[in-house]
Parts: C-alpha cells; sequence; structure tokens
C-alpha cells in the first residue's frame, strides 16, 4: 500500500489516497474490511477524465492486469462468442485475443485501454449506441463483491434491480470481479468507412437524424469544428461505417489485427499549446482532408475506432494545468440547443480540440446510465481558462433546462444540483446502493461532490 | 476538494470580517462553491460582507463559527466545530491578524501578548488543526495572509513584525512537512495593505488593496506556488533589503 496522488484522464483535481494495486480476491477482501472512514473506491485504467476512480484520504484498489505474464484471465467461447473476463483486462487486451478469432468487442469507447470493470461501471457507449446501445447491454452476469465481503452473481435476469444499478453505478455498488460479454460477429478486422463533409450544422444534423441513413450504418460519428463562425458554423466530417465482408477485404488474413502505439506525448508541454489559433489551424486541415465528395474506403479498427490511442498519454498535451471534458445529451428535437451552446463556447473563445456529435439510441434500464435518445455532444477544453467555471454553469443550465445531463465518467464540475435534476431516477439507485451497501464503504471524489451516497448514513 | 475547473466545494475564512479574506472569498466564490464557513469574534458583522453573495448563489451554503482568535488554545475546538458543520475543509483562508499601533510595550510589556496569541501562537494551533483534518481527507489548502513586515522586523513595531516572522517561517516549514499529503499551505506576502487596518498609518511605497491581493491569491490557489508576494516586485525589493548589512540597514529611512 503507497500513498498516491491520484487524477483522472483530465489531469485535474489532484487528490491523496492509499493505492493498493491488486487483482486477488483475498487481498481486494481484507482491503474493504480494513478500510476507514473515508472508505474505498475501484480504479482500472484511469481514463475516466474527472473523480470517478480517486478517493481523497481513502483507499484505491487498482484492478488492471496490464502486462500481465499469466496471460488473460479469460475464458472465451469462440462457437457462442460469449467471453467470461476478469475486470482488471483492457478492452484492448480482450481485441488482441478475440478479433484474430472473428469476434469483436460489442461496444467500445474511444479509447480500447478501458478496463471491463470500469466499461461496466461507466456502462460505457461508442460510434454504435443508436443501433447496439451500451456497453451494460452485452453484459450476460457480473460477478460483484460486496462491501461485507460476500460475492455475488448478477445478471439482468436474476437480480435485475442490482445489476442495473450496477452497471453505470460508478463503481459504488461492489467491487466488480468478472463480468460475462456477449462478443459480436465479425469476418474481417476492417471496417467499411464511408466519410462525408458537411458544410454546416444543419447538414450535419439532417445528415445523422433517423429519418436519414444513419440506421444503415453499425457506427455512426461526426467530427464537428467549433471555432468555424458565420455560414460554416458548425461544419463537420461525418464518419459512418460497418464490419467488412472478408469478401471485401483483398487480404489472406481478412482478421489481422496489428495496434500499435504510433508516438508518445512529451513529458511535459507548456500550458497553452493546444490553444484557439493551433486548434483553428488543425481544424482546417482536417475538414479539407476529408474528401469533398462522398469517399468509402476500408479503416483498421485502431484508425477507426482508437485514433486518440495512437498517440500515448495525449492527455499530457494539455500541459500541467489539465484538462476538462464535457459531454452532455439533449432530446433528439433540442439541436436549438445544441446550437446554443457551440455559440456559447465560440463567443467565449473557448476552442476545442475534440468536438463529437452523436446521435443516440434508446435509453436502457439501468437508472444511472448516461445515454437516452437524443443527441450527445462531447467537446475538450483547457483546464486553466479564465472564467470556466461562470461559462459552464451557464452551459449547463442550458442542458439541464432541456432536459438534458451529463455523462458522469467525463464530468469534473458539475453540480449535485444539477446530476438531481439530469437523472431523475438518482434516488431510485440511491436506495438500491444502500441495500448493497449498508456500511457505506464505497466512496469516491465523484460521490462525494455530486452527493451520490446519503453522508447521514456515513459511519 | 476541487472540481476540474479549479473551484474548491468548502470553502472557510478563519477572521470573518477581515477585508483582505473577504475579498479572497468574494473572487473564489463560484458555480461549484457548496459551503462556506465564516469564522469570527463578530458574526453578524461578516454574515453582511457576504449579503451579496448569499443573493448571487442561492445552492451556496453560507455557515458562522464563533472563535476569539486570541485564545489560542479554543482552535482546536474551533477546527472541530467547523468539520461538523461542514466535513471537509478544502480551502482555508488565515486572515486573522492583530496590529496594535502607538503601545507604550516598554510601560506595558503584557500588552503585546494578544498580538502574539492572534498573529503567531493561536495561529500555530489553528494550521495544525486544520493541517491535521485535511490530512485525513487527502486534499487541502490553506492561504496563510503573512506579511513583508515579518521579512525583515524592523524598529517602530518589532513585535507585529516577529509574529509575522514567526508564522510565515512556520507555514513553510509545515508546507514542507506536508509535502505527498495532497496538502499544501500558500504564504502570500502582501506589502502595505490600504484596509481599515491600516487607516490613518502613512502608506509605503508599493501599497496595494485588498481587491489586489484577492485576484493574486485566487490565480496562486491554481498553481503549485508556496509564497506569493503582492504585489510581485516585493519578492525583489526585500531580496535586496534583507542582505542589507546591518550598518546600512539600519540607516534606511524605514
Amino acid at each position: 500500500m503507497t500513498s498516491q496522488r491520484l487524477s483522472g484522464w483530465g489531469r485535474t483535481a489532484w487528490t491523496v489516497a492509499d493505492l493498493i494495486h491488486t487483482t486477488d480476491t483475498d487481498v481486494i477482501r481484507s482491503t474493504i474490511q480494513s478500510a476507514g472512514e473515508r472508505g474505498v473506491i475501484s480504479r482500472g485504467l484511469g481514463r475516466s477524465y474527472g473523480a470517478a476512480a480517486q478517493n481523497a484520504g481513502g483507499t484505491v484498489l487498482e484492478l488492471t492486469a496490464e502486462n500481465d505474464p499469466m496471460g488473460i484471465d479469460a475464458d472465451f467461447d469462440p462457437l457462442t462468442g460469449l467471453l467470461t473476463v476478469a475486470s482488471s483486462v483492457s478492452i484492448d487486451a480482450i481485441l488482441r485475443m478475440c478479433v484474430p478469432q472473428g469476434w469483436f468487442i460489442p461496444v467500445t469507447p474511444g479509447t480500447r485501454f478501458v478496463t471491463v470493470g470500469g466499461a461496466i461501471a461507466s456502462d460505457v457507449h461508442g460510434k454504435n449506441h443508436h443501433v447496439d446501445g451500451s456497453f451494460g447491454q452485452h453484459v450476460r452476469s457480473i460477478t460483484l463483491m460486496l462491501s461485507s465481503g460476500e460475492i455475488i452473481e448478477l445478471s439482468c435476469e436474476l437480480n435485475p434491480a442490482w445489476f442495473w444499478a450496477t452497471v453505470g453505478g460508478m463503481g459504488l455498488t461492489g467491487v466488480i470481479l468478472r463480468a460475462t460479454v456477449a462478443m459480436l460477429k465479425i469476418e474481417s478486422s476492417k471496417v467499411e468507412v464511408e466519410t462525408m463533409r458537411l458544410e454546416n450544422f444543419d447538414a450535419v444534423c439532417q445528415a445523422m437524424s433517423s429519418e436519414g441513413t444513419d440506421d444503415d450504418y453499425r457506427y455512426s460519428v461526426c467530427w464537428v469544428d467549433l471555432l468555424a463562425t458565420g455560414s460554416s458554423m458548425g461544419r463537420g466530417v461525418l464518419t459512418r461505417g460497418n464490419h467488412a465482408s472478408a469478401k471485401s477485404v483483398e487480404s489472406k488474413d481478412s482478421l489481422a489485427y496489428d495496434p500499435r502505439l504510433n508516438v508518445s506525448a512529451p513529458a511535459w508541454v507548456p500550458n497553452g499549446l493546444l490553444n484557439k489559433w493551433s486548434i483553428k489551424a488543425f481544424n482546417e486541415a482536417w475538414y479539407r482532408k476529408a474528401p469533398a465528395k462522398n469517399h468509402v474506403g476500408l479503416e483498421s479498427i485502431p484508425a477507426f475506432f482508437h485514433p486518440l490511442d495512437g498517440v500515448n498519454r495525449w492527455n499530457r498535451l494539455y500541459g500541467k494545468q489539465g484538462f476538462i471534458q464535457y459531454q452532455f445529451i439533449v432530446p433528439l428535437d433540442r439541436t436549438d440547443v445544441l446550437r446554443r451552446v457551440i455559440e456559447k463556447f465560440s463567443a467565449a473563445g473557448v476552442a476545442s480540440f475534440l468536438a463529437v456529435l452523436k446521435r443516440m439510441g434508446p435509453q436502457n434500464d439501468a437508472p444511472m446510465s448516461f445515454p437516452t435518445e437524443g443527441w450527445t455532444l462531447t467537446l475538450d477544453m483547457a483546464a486553466g481558462i479564465p472564467g470556466l467555471a461562470e461559462l459552464l454553469a451557464e452551459v449547463d443550465s442550458l442542458v439541464l433546462d432541456a432536459g438534458g445531463r451529463h455523462y458522469l465518467a467525463k464530468d469534473s464540475h458539475v453540480s449535485s444540483n444539477a446530476v438531481r435534476r439530469g437523472y431523475p431516477r438518482l434516488e431510485e439507485w440511491m436506495a438500491v446502493q444502500e441495500q448493497m451497501d449498508p456500511l457505506g464503504v464505497w466512496r469516491s471524489d465523484l460521490s462525494r461532490r455530486l452527493n451520490l451516497i446519503d453522508h447521514r448514513r456515513l459511519i | 476538494m476541487k472540481n476540474g475547473v479549479g473551484v474548491a466545494q468548502n470553502v472557510v475564512l478563519f477572521g470573518g470580517t477581515s477585508e483582505i479574506g473577504q475579498a479572497i472569498i468574494h473572487k473564489i466564490v463560484k458555480p461549484g462553491v457548496s459551503h462556506v464557513v465564516l469564522v469570527s469574534r463578530n458574526i453578524d458583522a461578516a454574515v453582511n460582507q457576504v449579503s451579496d453573495i448569499a443573493d448571487k448563489f442561492p445552492d451556496l451554503d453560507i455557515h458562522h463559527v464563533r472563535f476569539d482568535a486570541d485564545d489560542a488554545a479554543s482552535m482546536v475546538h474551533v477546527v472541530a466545530e467547523v468539520v461538523e458543520e461542514i466535513g471537509d475543509v478544502d480551502v482555508a483562508i488565515i486572515a486573522h491578524g492583530l496590529l496594535q499601533e502607538g503601545v507604550d510595550y516598554y510601560a506595558n510589556p503584557a500588552a503585546l501578548l494578544p498580538v502574539s496569541d492572534v498573529n503567531f501562537t493561536g495561529t500555530m494551533v489553528l494550521m495544525y488543526a486544520v493541517a491535521a483534518r485535511m490530512k485525513t481527507q487527502g486534499y487541502g489548502k490553506m492561504v496563510l495572509l503573512s506579511s513583508v513586515a515579518g521579512e525583515r522586523v524592523r524598529k517602530g513595531n518589532p513585535v507585529y513584525g516577529a509574529t509575522k516572522a514567526g508564522i510565515d517561517g512556520f507555514a513553510l516549514a509545515l508546507d514542507h512537512e506536508l509535502v505527498g499529503s495532497g496538502v499544501s499551505i500558500l504564504v502570500v506576502r502582501p506589502g502595505f495593505v490600504t484596509t481599515k487596518m491600516t487607516h490613518g498609518m502613512d502608506k509605503a511605497p508599493f501599497s496595494t488593496d485588498a481587491e489586489s491581493v484577492a485576484a493574486a491569491v485566487s490565480q496562486a490557489l491554481s498553481s503549485s506556488r508556496s509564497i506569493l508576494w503582492v504585489p510581485g516586485i516585493l519578492q525583489y525589493m526585500f531580496f535586496v533589503l534583507k542582505n542589507l548589512p546591518l550598518a546600512i540597514w539600519r540607516k534606511l529611512p524605514l
């Protein structure tokens, strides 16, 4: 056990906790049982942007299995596609194992460096949400250690309330030890991608709407240029795709998979390297790089799903001050809010290196799962921008007034009141959480800021 | 703790009516702050000074805890009371101080005791009590209002200067002890600040005001610095003054 400074992927709001790196069930149990009053939270690869996997003054269980000499702790049946895997295993490791056998992870976020435990706790979504839903919908069972030390099996048939409270439960219902995931059959490791340049925000929304052809593509996401003004405000590049068939891939080994990391971000980057001007230049180049006419081509899995993973530790590019990622969702008929949010950021001169828009499909049964039918916009920005707290508070109100909400795996600033407005089933989740953790052991910096646990019942 | 945009949720001001302390509160209370605790002798006066904040942030809870700054031993209980009110103390601003002018300490040496109790002894007790709490939280920031008067203690008011020198040195050493705990201390060394405490006194060169100090503190809170001079030029001025040979120092018209 070591005292360790921790932050999320955004590298803001560092706090100190006792960090225990283990995948041993007995060590996990004894850690939980000897926890002090600041409680315990699990942490995977630390890809949530804010304070979800840190616990100031408490204990953090780091459950990761990178470079495990014993190999991947998983049972995979290539006939049924059912994968039973330790929560500490990353999607990266799963893809290396399963893609060559013709199976793909059913849902992947923008990075493959997330653990299965983290993917369930955040109920992550990907470019296929409008077709396939989020990660939790593909989980057949979860093995969970409760704060009592007892190990239980959860599934949506056996004990739906506890299962769905754990999906999207931000690690606050127990330690996820293992899970069984239904994998997706693929014929090749390539994605047939259509790239489309869209000249303004109306064109973007129209192209992605459910009345269009969006549902014909399993994967769909649009990069949006937030710095473009006037008639090209909100212009974007839409990429949509499906897994390519074996015969469309002209290669002996259609399932070859080689996700190499290209470069690393330098260890030190000055604050402000990513600024309005550098991002504007990048945006222009990115927009022009997309072919003016619709283009169809084959892309590899890493290039299509995980482009940022090509730059190891890209989060350092924002410098020491760190950055925040702002992701919210509004109902389908509220594109006016998206527009107003973009205008607000643009007027304040806030540059976003990455702004992506996606139309999401229906919500699942998890009370704290983020995706719901609507538009989700994701932007990142330097944390040190003057006046950012006030600006975000205004944007938060726009989102919440429209019946929208914020993604907790990304969040690093919203108020306890905002989560209550955005997640109407929070109280219901809190009641289940209390049944599952009567001792009140699970705590994180996120749960403290958002009052996700009723503090009156704390030890 | 702080959120991702650097806003601390729970802020405590010791010396709730201090002008500099109040200016800092007005500067750092932003959307995202949940609790502000004003610790002062005169609760009504402290509350009146934040009525505008209460109007602007309806979700913000403002609390009051009474203390006697010269009762050094009571500081332990004061901190316990603050924790009872709000739980975690994310930022503690230690702004209370006592400046006696024109007291004849030769005639009444014991009159200096309150100055020492408020500025030095009590503040040390307070800072240890706050540090102990912050260590268990794994996060915390203390802001100590020191003074350039402690940088090289001079004649005229050696008592005030000596207490500031003492607490300044103490705070820096405590900050050093806390490395790795998530807790840190910002020692603020303002020059002559035009406030009610210094009303009627002759202004020193490079004088500043409470708003400027607050703006500098607010900025420094998002960095990892331990010492803040306001205005910044005083750092260089005092580097020279501090290293002057005694014979020259004593001839200066300070």
